[in-house]
């Protein structure tokens, strides 16, 4: 048990701050913690992706010493994958243009309902 | 890689978004969940993945903090949850 | 209602929790993630395309698809931005302020009667802000520059150093919302109207999808940079290079001005007359 914990407490960590975003989404009254809880829960899997392509003693994805005169052969063991930052570099800029449209979307409600709280709204909603 | 600065970084980085989600105000959520999007940039650049840092030091706590608090002005600042 | 968010939470993490007992171990270098696409991308990317930062490498050529689709998915979002937001006021309702902009006197002029806009007496102050301050409005002007310069230079650099066409994007964006926050935003509208910035995030699009479609009337398929060569007079792999970086130039358009429409309607409350 201790020696899971040791090896894997980082994707636990990870995966605390998932559920941590998913249950503002889910239980919180308000429209603009929820969209908070949205984007937590996108950063912990931006962050779970990004922990996958780390590598031991391996350096960024930059080639060094790539131009001159000492050309030398590229090793894979040397560079940290370079592929799910690629796919999570999409996926960071995907996150602020749904939380652009959300902020959008909650600035016209309030400005129909004139609040932001959940039970609220749908009170007002089952009046008319 | 030093494990115990790895740590306290994901213990701040979970102990910011818990208070980012629980406080009262929306404002104080707006900037919490700035000092959130730096703190996990920081956990990136400590792995090893510069590129992806970079844009969320830009994109996550620069922009996305400022369309937050743009959103907070327009509506309100208290909640009840 | 809480609790059965808890229940549905803490199911979920269990089972999540319950997963990882089959991961590989943490920084292993042959998991199975860099065993086997990765290693290509690594190993050929300098003498195929010339670029030493992987990322942008494997962004924009080895996967430019995607890249494609994730810009026009920007430009989406900031056409819904303003679809959902944006309103035409027909007639003033309301009274404006004016500021005197020596002695910071408000002055309140009543609906329908307004006074000189580009007087160098008074300004016109919003009614929502706080004061105009004299330490942010120097130190913002003497930034911005510096801001945009930096955002390209982030820009041409993205072969050689982290970076690339997001991030430079991004930086030009916020350079414009500084200004829109140190002053107000209808200083900002001046310096960059909205039909400009539209206009600026549909081309952003058109230039990645455009590059792609001369590579197709060339007689390669499409987003196959190596195509360019002819006409470029530059050897495959230089083609590459130039490529990649005529494809960053379009995606930090669109990334620029879809920020800048985004924060408009979003502090204005589509309004366009008082900002944050």
């Amino acid at each position: 048990m201790i020696s899971t914990l040791i090896a894997k407490y980082n994707y636990w960590i990870y995966i605390t701050l998932m559920m941590v975003g998913m249950y503002a989404m889910i239980a919180k009254n308000n429209l603009v913690k929820k969209i908070i809880g949205m984007n937590v829960f996108q950063t912990a899997i931006i962050l779970f992706f990004v922990s996958i392509g780390a590598k031991q003693d391996a350096t960024i994805p930059v080639l060094e010493h790539s131009h001159g005169p000492e050309a030398h052969t590229v090793r894979a063991l040397d560079y940290i994958n370079p592929l799910p930052h690629v796919l999570m570099l999409t996926a960071i800029v995907v996150a602020v243009a749904t939380l652009g449209v959300a902020l959008a979307l909650a600035v016209k409600v309030f400005n129909r309902y004139h609040t932001l709280e959940e039970d609220e709204i749908l009170t007002q909603i089952r009046e008319e | 890689m030093i494990w115990s600065l790895d740590l306290a970084v994901l213990t701040l980085v979970v102990g910011c978004g818990i208070a980012a989600i629980m406080v009262k105000d929306l404002l104080c959520a707006a900037i919490l969940f700035g000092a959130y999007s730096f703190m996990m940039c920081l956990l990136w650049a400590i792995m090893g993945a510069v590129d992806v840092a970079f844009t969320e030091a830009s994109v996550g706590a620069g922009v996305s903090t400022v369309f937050f608090v743009a959103a907070v002005f327009r509506t309100t600042r208290r909640t009840k949850d | 209602m809480k609790w059965a968010a808890l229940m549905v939470v803490l199911s979920t993490g269990g089972l999540l929790i319950f997963a990882t007992d089959d991961f590989p171990p943490w920084r292993d270098p042959h998991s199975p993630a860099s065993e086997h696409v990765s290693p290509r991308y690594i190993e050929k990317s300098m003498e195929e395309t010339g670029v030493p930062n992987l990322v942008t490498a494997v962004l924009a050529d080895y996967r430019g698809y995607d890249t494609l689709f994730e810009t026009a998915v920007i430009f989406t979002a900031g056409i819904a931005c303003f679809l959902l937001l944006r309103t035409y006021r027909e007639k003033e309702k309301e009274s404006r302020l004016y500021r005197h902009v020596h002695t910071g006197l408000i002055v309140e002029v009543e609906a329908g009667s307004r006074m000189r806009e580009a007087s160098e007496h008074f300004e016109r102050a919003d009614r929502l802000w706080a004061p105009d301050d004299l330490i942010i409005r120097t130190a913002c002007r003497i930034l911005i520059p510096f801001i945009q310069l930096f955002g390209l230079q982030v820009l041409a650099n993205g072969h050689h150093t982290p970076g690339g066409g997001f991030q430079g994007g991004v930086i030009l964006g916020a350079s414009l919302i500084l200004l829109a926050l140190s002053r107000d935003l209808r200083t900002a509208t001046r310096m960059m109207p909205e039909r400009i910035s539209g206009l600026l995030s549909a081309s952003g699009v058109l230039v990645y999808a455009g590059i792609g479609t001369v590579c197709v009337l060339l007689g390669h398929s499409f987003l196959d940079y190596a195509a360019l060569a002819p006409i470029l007079f530059v050897d495959p792999v230089q083609a590459r290079n130039l490529g990649i970086l005529g494809v960053e130039i379009g995606v930090a358009m669109a990334v620029m001005a879809t920020m800048i429409v985004i924060y408009g309607n979003v502090a204005s409350a589509g309004y366009y007359d008082e900002g944050l």
